[in-house]
């Protein structure tokens, strides 16, 4: 289906989301969406799958003017949008997931169902069991299930916002190619996203938005640098970081074995020391985190020993880790990490560990501005941190950090953020390392895990790998170790 | 204590649980749609009353048992109402309306304390209440309670095995993705708050026309019973089988401790009247116990077998709350 949008335009209050976007995609084609965070390509995709209205312009399918009031009405006129974080019900079965919304009789028709979602997983190559959680599925997984429940219910246009964050390479090959197969079957592909080896390996043409506007267009061969310079308006170079030598021993695990109701891993032996960045790799929810809750103290091992400068730390809680200095940045800024509700300067308050009982507002002041300006983040000491753009907001968690820290552990310190922001909190946290700062963080980018670290753990399904040196490695290997190939040449 | 007495005592237990089944059947459909209702105590002892006062009137039992749905289904949408339409907290709503409907239970009823009202009758289901021991047992009840039999099974069919069940389950789990799918949300959220209600409401005179028959202001003994019902409709994991299931325990304990006072003549009256209440809590919170973190660090500190089976005990007793419960839906 050929999908035209004319003129489109919408505002957020005074803010400009989409100032005139105009966008034809033949049918059959891949169309690659690429800007920044806050350039407008969330919106025009929710306007185009029904979820707001544009305050102007028009929406035409092959050649038909039409209205879309809802993403239900969007389904019905043939598209359908796979979201960023698929909207679907953890905690219900797959095939439960995948009926609702599909119309018909008081009484589904569960085994035909099952039979038509077996069918189209096979089709596609995915491995779906029907009679699972959802909340057991990988994000990947659960990307795979809302495509087959849009082309089950029949779309002709498939959105995909931001789809290869927070999955492995081995689902985004997968994806990728199904993307390629559907096109190749006249489907109609919008593929959103700011990464530009992703839309350069899949796209036959990339439309570049900055600011709510259409900046530019390009099909391949790609020029990766004048995208880059598209997309910011201006020219950015990635930074040369110098290794710096690794100190004392500062958290040691010995024979560590954590599990949860879904994992089980065991022995796991890792040193780590002052200065030092390690990065653990693995497709989300091959116990990373887990592991990483371990080192915090926020997750009690069930054998072997933590230690932390050498005090056995072994089922402490996560209190008294933090008194010797290891502190813990969760993925969910604002859920787990900030206080939504509460401003800038009154995070500082909380975290500077004064025991007066009235608050010192000016000296509050003073080391709110100070931090706002030491770790630029864009806001006011009154702002509060709900209203701070995701960048803004893991700036603040590192400033808020105390200044004496022997480790950090981070769970995806980049995640959602742009190139410019991520690079900005590399360089705070390599600042860290030159002051003797350990550092352990998970990232499901392989390309990051490598830039950053010195040694890398790969997890894949319970398993950990001896660490591996960054310098000896590289995105491939990594790629077959999270998939779950190559352990045994890992283990020799 | 003969086999006989044993048997009618339980068929006694099954028929008065059968209020306290459509309380947590009603709050569960309401909860399971995102909606908490915390009214029940109060729509609970209004309904009471005022079906008691229309049954007084018009000498019906229909007509007393549509009333305590009516009110009910009032009391519910005014929640609805301020939660949904008016964006405001549930929790407080909720609160303020329980009292206000107790304060004017009591304050409409007086006229009626102790009067004289129809009181529904038993009758035994030809064939089935001949059979030995499930027949007494189940099959010499009143109709209120066969058809409390029928709420439990219907409810659970409908919830987990129908379309219109998914999608009631989609509303309270993830709004927005229900949205997506098609669910008009906010009047479904409406719908089954009302329903719910209704279902509440039906309890009141389940008491005040049977099991509790009459109206006696504030000594009739319906205070109380909501607030058992709210947390067993948490404790039943907003299943409507496992929700029954509770109701049927706190009318075993209630039972137990009337049948306990004759051999406990040191403890007063009182205490065992009120003991099914803290037991009732106790076990609520023995069955929700592996949210605690504590739990879990203890668990962990233990010997693999002992950690797994009772991890194994804790997840199969395990409810999460539907995850939407609560919080208000806006499409953008």
């Amino acid at each position: 289906m050929q999908v035209e949008l004319h003129d489109i335009h919408k505002t957020f209050g005074p803010v400009y989301a989409n100032k005139g976007l105009t966008l034809v995609v033949p049918s059959g084609m891949i169309q690659g969406i690429l800007g920044e965070n806050g350039a407008g390509k969330s919106t025009l995709m929710k306007i185009l799958s029904g979820f707001i209205q544009a305050d102007r312009g028009e929406i035409i399918l092959n050649g038909k003017q039409v209205v879309i009031k809802s993403p239900a009405d969007a389904i019905k006129h043939g598209i359908g949008m796979l979201h960023q974080d698929p909207l679907d019900f953890p905690p219900m079965q797959i095939l439960d997931n995948f009926l609702i919304g599909h119309s018909g009789g008081i009484f589904p028709q569960k085994i035909k169902a099952k039979r038509e979602f077996l069918n189209l997983a096979k089709e596609f190559g995915f491995s779906l069991d029907p009679n699972n959680y959802v909340d057991a599925l990988t994000v990947g997984e659960r990307q795979q299930l809302e495509i087959m429940r849009l082309l089950w219910l029949g779309v002709d246009v498939l959105i995909l916002d931001e789809p290869t964050t927070g999955i492995s390479a081995e689902q985004k090959k997968k994806l990728f190619e199904t993307l390629r197969k559907l096109a190749a079957g006249g489907k109609t592909i919008i593929f959103v996203s700011h990464k530009l080896e992703d839309v350069g390996d899949l796209c036959a043409r990339v439309a570049v938005l900055r600011e709510g506007e259409l900046v530019g267009s390009m099909e391949p061969p790609f020029d990766n640098e004048k995208l880059v310079e598209m997309m910011f308006g201006k020219v950015i170079v990635q930074p040369q970081l110098q290794t710096i030598k690794p100190g004392e021993c500062v958290l040691e695990m010995r024979d560590v074995a954590i599990e949860d109701y879904r994992l089980k891993m065991s022995e796991i032996n890792l040193e780590a020391y002052a200065g030092e960045v390690i990065g653990l790799a693995g497709m989300e929810g091959s116990g990373q985190s887990l592991f990483l809750k371990a080192c915090a103290g926020l997750l009690r091992p069930v054998g072997g020993a933590v230690y932390v400068h050498n005090e056995n730390m072994t089922g402490k809680v996560y209190r008294s880790f933090l008194q010797r200095g290891v502190a813990y940045l969760p993925a969910s800024r604002l859920e787990e990490g900030l206080v939504p509700g509460l401003t800038l300067s009154e995070h500082f308050c909380l975290a500077d560990g004064n025991t007066g009982f009235f608050i010192d507002r000016k000296q509050n002041l003073a080391l709110t501005n100070t931090r706002i300006k030491d770790f630029n983040i864009h806001g006011l000491a009154t702002t509060p941190v709900e209203s701070l753009s995701g960048g803004n907001q893991q700036r603040a968690l590192l400033a808020l950090l105390k200044d004496k820290l022997s480790l950090i552990l981070l769970e995806h310190p980049t995640r959602g953020l742009d190139i410019e922001s991520a690079i900005y909190i590399w360089r705070k946290l390599k600042a860290r390392c030159n002051d003797g700062t350990a550092i352990i963080f998970i990232s499901s980018d392989l390309e990051e895990v490598l830039n950053y670290s010195d040694r890398i753990l790969v997890f894949f399904s319970g398993r950990v790998s001896r660490p591996i040196r960054a310098d000896k490695t590289n995105v491939e290997e990594l790629g077959e170790l999270i998939g779950g190939r190559g352990w045994t040449k890992l283990a020799t | 204590m003969s086999f006989e007495i044993v048997l009618i005592g339980l068929a006694t237990v099954i028929i008065s649980a059968a209020p306290i089944v459509f309380a947590v059947i009603g709050e569960t459909f309401s909860e399971r749609s995102g909606v908490i209702n915390l009214s029940l105590n109060g729509t609970i002892v209004l309904s009471a009353m005022i079906s008691f006062a229309v049954a007084v009137h018009t000498n019906s039992l229909i007509f007393g048992y549509l009333s305590g749905m009516v009110v009910g289904a009032i009391l519910a949408w005014i929640v609805a109402f301020s939660s949904i339409s008016l964006h405001q907290s549930q929790v407080a709503v909720g609160f303020v309306l329980t009292e206000t409907a107790l304060s004017l239970a009591y304050f409409l009823g007086s006229p009626y304390t102790n009067s004289q009202g129809p009181t529904i009758q038993r009758v035994p289901i030809p064939l089935l209440s001949s059979i030995p021991v499930i027949g007494p047992l189940l099959f010499n009840a009143d109709p209120l309670t066969y058809l409390s039999y029928l709420l439990i099974i219907g409810a659970w069919i409908y919830v987990f095995k129908t379309r219109p069940g998914l999608i009631l389950q989609g509303i309270g789990e993830r709004p927005a993705a229900a949205f997506v799918r098609g669910a008009n949300v906010n009047r479904l959220r409406y719908m089954y708050t009302i329903l719910g209600g209704a279902l509440v409401g039906l309890a009141g005179p389940i008491f005040s026309l049977g099991v509790k028959a009459g109206w006696k202001g504030t000594i009739s003994g319906l205070d109380g019973f909501g607030w058992i019902a709210l947390s067993i409709t948490i404790f039943g994991g907003w299943n409507p089988v496992r929700a029954a299931f509770g109701a049927y325990l706190f009318s075993l304990l209630q039972w137990l401790s009337l049948i306990a006072q004759p051999a406990f003549p040191s403890i007063p009256g009182a205490v065992l009247q009120v003991a099914p209440f803290p037991l009732m809590i106790l076990t609520l919170l023995l069955v929700n116990i592996s949210d605690a973190e504590w739990v879990n660090r203890t668990l962990a500190g233990m010997p693999e077998s002992t950690r797994k089976v009772i991890a194994r005990i804790l997840r199969a007793l395990h409810a999460s709350p539907p995850a939407g419960l609560g919080i208000p839906f806006e499409n953008e």
